[in-house]
C-alpha cells in the first residue's frame, strides 16, 4: 500500500494544478502579511482564504484526480491488489500532497510572522480542512460515474458550506430571536466543518466580535477547553464519515 | 484436467440490461481461446467478471478450484490487457513498470521479452501523457506478460498496434501458448486469430451462444480457415 501511495504523491507533485495553488497560497500569505499592519489582522484574512481557497482547491483538485485516476485504478485491481488499499492509497496520497502545498504556502509565513499559538492552530486547520474536503470529493466522486456531474456536486458541497450556511444560521437567527435557540444554533454549527474550523480559530485569536455569528455563541456556550476539544473530534468526524462512506461504495461498485 | 477457470451460471445486470445471462463457462491451461461476438454482447463484461472487477449479481467463478468472491491473491497468476490502457499522466514508463513490479510479493525473475521486442529501454524516461495509444498498448502487453502469469486475459490486444509489434505480439501469444498457459483474447479481427487460437466462445446477448474447438468449427463449416468457419457459422445462425 505504502507504494501505491508514493506512487500517487508523486503523480500529484508532478501535476501543475498543485504547484499553481501552492503558489497561489503563497502569494496570497506573503502579501497579506505584507499589507495588514498587525500580525493579528493578517491571520485572519488568511483564516478567510483558508476557509474558502482550500476547500474550493481541494474538492476541485480530488474529484478531478479521482475521475482521471479511473483506468489506473482499473489496472491496479487487475493485479494482486486489494480494493481498499487502492482507495485508501488514493485517499492518503491527495490528502498528503494538498496539505504539503498548504504546508509551503501558508505554513512558512504564518509560522515566521504570526505568533506561535495562532499560526499553529491556523495551519491545523488548513490541514484537516484539507483531508475533510478531500473525503467529500472522493464521496462526491464516487457517486456518479459522469465527471461534471460529480464536479457538480462538489461545488454544490462547497456553495452549501463555504457561502449558503452562514446564511441559513443568519436566517434562523433572526427569524428565532426571540425564542432561546443559542444552544440549537451551536449544534447546527457541527454540521458545517468550516463553521467550526472557524470557532476554532477564533477561540485562539480572541477575535470572536469580528466574525461570525455562530462563533459568537459557540464561545459562550463552550468556554475554551472542552469546545476545542469537542469541536476537533467532530472535524474528525467530517473526514472519517465521507470517506469510510466512500470506500464502501468503492468496495461493492462495478468498475 | 481439471479446468483453470470454472465459471457457474453466472448472472449480471445493469439496470434493466441483463449483460451476463446464465454464463457457464470451462477453461483448461493449454488453451487459446478466442471470445467474440457482436459490440455489447458480454465480453468485457465476463472478462472483467473474471478479475473482480464487476461484481456478478449471482453464480460464482473458480480460478483453480478456489472461489475468487472477496480474493486478491489469485489475481497474480493472471496476467490483464485491457482495451484501453491509460495509465497517471505524470509517470514515466520506468515508473510504472517498477510500480507494477513492486505490487507483487514474488521477486522471480521477470519476464522481458516483449520488453525489448518492444525497445522499452528507450522509453523509460517518457512521461505515460506523451506516448500514442499503440505505445501505451505495448506498455499494457509488457506488464500483461510480465509475470508469467498462468492465465492471460488479452481484450483487443492488437487494435492500435503497428503491424510488425502485433506480429511480435502475436507471436509471444503463440508462445505462451505453447508453454501451457491459458490464452483468453477478445478480437474483432477475426483473420488474425486464425492462427492464435484453439476454442471460439460466441456470445449473444449476454449467453454464450456456443463453445467449440476451431477444428470442430472447421469441420462443421467446411471451411480450411477458421475466420470463414465463424462467419458461416453465424450467417446459418441468423438465417
Amino acid at each position: 500500500m505504502i507504494r501505491i501511495i508514493r506512487f500517487i504523491v508523486i503523480d500529484i507533485l508532478r501535476n501543475r494544478m498543485v504547484l499553481a495553488y501552492a503558489v497561489l497560497l503563497a502569494i496570497l500569505s506573503w502579501t497579506v502579511f505584507g499589507t495588514e499592519d498587525s500580525a493579528g489582522k493578517a491571520a485572519i484574512t488568511i483564516l478567510n482564504v483558508v476557509l474558502l481557497v482550500v476547500p474550493l482547491v481541494s474538492l476541485l483538485f480530488a474529484t478531478i484526480y479521482v475521475y482521471n485516476s479511473a483506468e489506473f485504478i482499473e489496472l491496479l485491481i487487475s493485479q494482486p491488489v486489494r480494493r481498499g488499499h487502492i482507495w485508501i492509497s488514493l485517499f492518503i496520497g491527495l490528502s498528503l500532497c494538498l496539505m504539503l502545498a498548504f504546508l509551503f504556502a501558508t505554513g512558512i509565513p504564518l509560522l515566521l510572522l504570526a505568533d506561535a499559538a495562532t499560526a499553529w492552530v491556523l495551519i491545523l486547520t488548513g490541514c484537516v480542512i484539507s483531508v475533510i474536503f478531500v473525503a467529500l470529493a472522493m464521496l462526491a466522486a464516487i457517486t456518479s460515474r459522469d465527471k461534471a456531474k460529480g464536479i457538480g456536486v462538489s461545488m454544490l458541497i462547497w456553495l452549501y458550506l463555504a457561502l449558503l450556511f452562514d446564511g441559513l444560521v443568519l436566517f434562523l437567527l433572526f427569524q428565532f430571536g426571540d425564542y432561546p435557540i443559542e444552544k440549537p444554533i451551536v449544534l447546527l454549527s457541527a454540521f458545517n466543518p468550516l463553521d467550526l474550523a472557524r470557532i476554532l480559530n477564533i477561540m485562539q485569536m480572541d477575535a470572536s466580535a469580528m466574525m461570525g455569528y455562530t462563533g459568537a455563541i459557540f464561545r459562550n456556550a463552550f468556554g475554551d477547553g472542552p469546545g476545542l476539544v469537542l469541536a476537533f473530534a467532530v472535524l474528525m468526524l467530517w473526514a472519517a464519515l465521507p470517506f469510510l462512506w466512500s470506500l464502501y461504495i468503492f468496495k461493492r461498485r462495478d468498475l | 484436467m481439471a479446468p483453470l477457470v470454472n465459471i457457474v451460471s453466472l448472472n449480471k445486470r445493469f439496470g434493466r440490461l441483463q449483460v451476463l445471462n446464465d454464463v457457464s463457462l470451462q477453461m483448461t491451461s493449454g488453451a487459446s481461446i478466442a471470445l467474440i461476438g457482436p459490440n455489447g454482447c458480454g465480453k468485457t463484461t465476463l472478462i472483467k467478471t473474471i478479475l473482480n472487477m464487476v461484481l456478478p449479481d449471482s453464480g460464482s467463478i473458480f480460478f483453480d478450484g478456489l472461489d475468487i468472491k472477496g480474493a486478491v491473491s489469485y489475481r497474480q497468476f493472471i496476467g490483464y490487457m485491457p482495451q484501453i490502457g491509460r495509465y497517471p499522466d505524470n509517470m514515466s514508463v520506468g515508473q510504472v513498470l517498477d510500480t507494477m513490479r513492486s505490487l507483487r510479493a514474488e521477486s522471480a525473475a521477470v519476464d522481458d521479452d516483449l520488453y525489448h521486442a518492444f525497445g522499452m529501454n528507450h522509453l523509460l524516461d517518457k512521461r505515460m501523457r506523451t506516448l500514442s495509444g499503440g505505445t501505451r498498448q505495448k506498455v499494457s502487453a509488457v506488464i500483461a506478460f510480465m509475470f508469467r502469469p498462468r492465465m492471460l486475459i488479452l481484450d483487443e490486444p492488437t487494435a492500435g498496434l503497428d503491424p510488425l509489434s502485433s506480429a511480435l505480439l502475436q507471436e509471444k501469444i503463440a508462445a505462451e501458448r505453447r508453454m501451457g498457459r491459458l490464452v483468453l483474447i477478445t478480437s474483432h479481427l477475426l483473420s488474425e486469430l486464425d492462427e492464435m487460437v484453439s476454442e471460439v466462445i460466441l456470445m449473444h446477448d449476454g449467453a454464450v451462444a456456443f463453445h467449440r474447438s476451431s477444428e470442430h468449427l472447421k469441420e462443421e463449416a467446411g471451411e480450411e480457415r477458421l475466420s470463414k468457419a465463424i462467419t458461416a457459422v453465424l450467417r446459418r445462425s441468423q438465417a
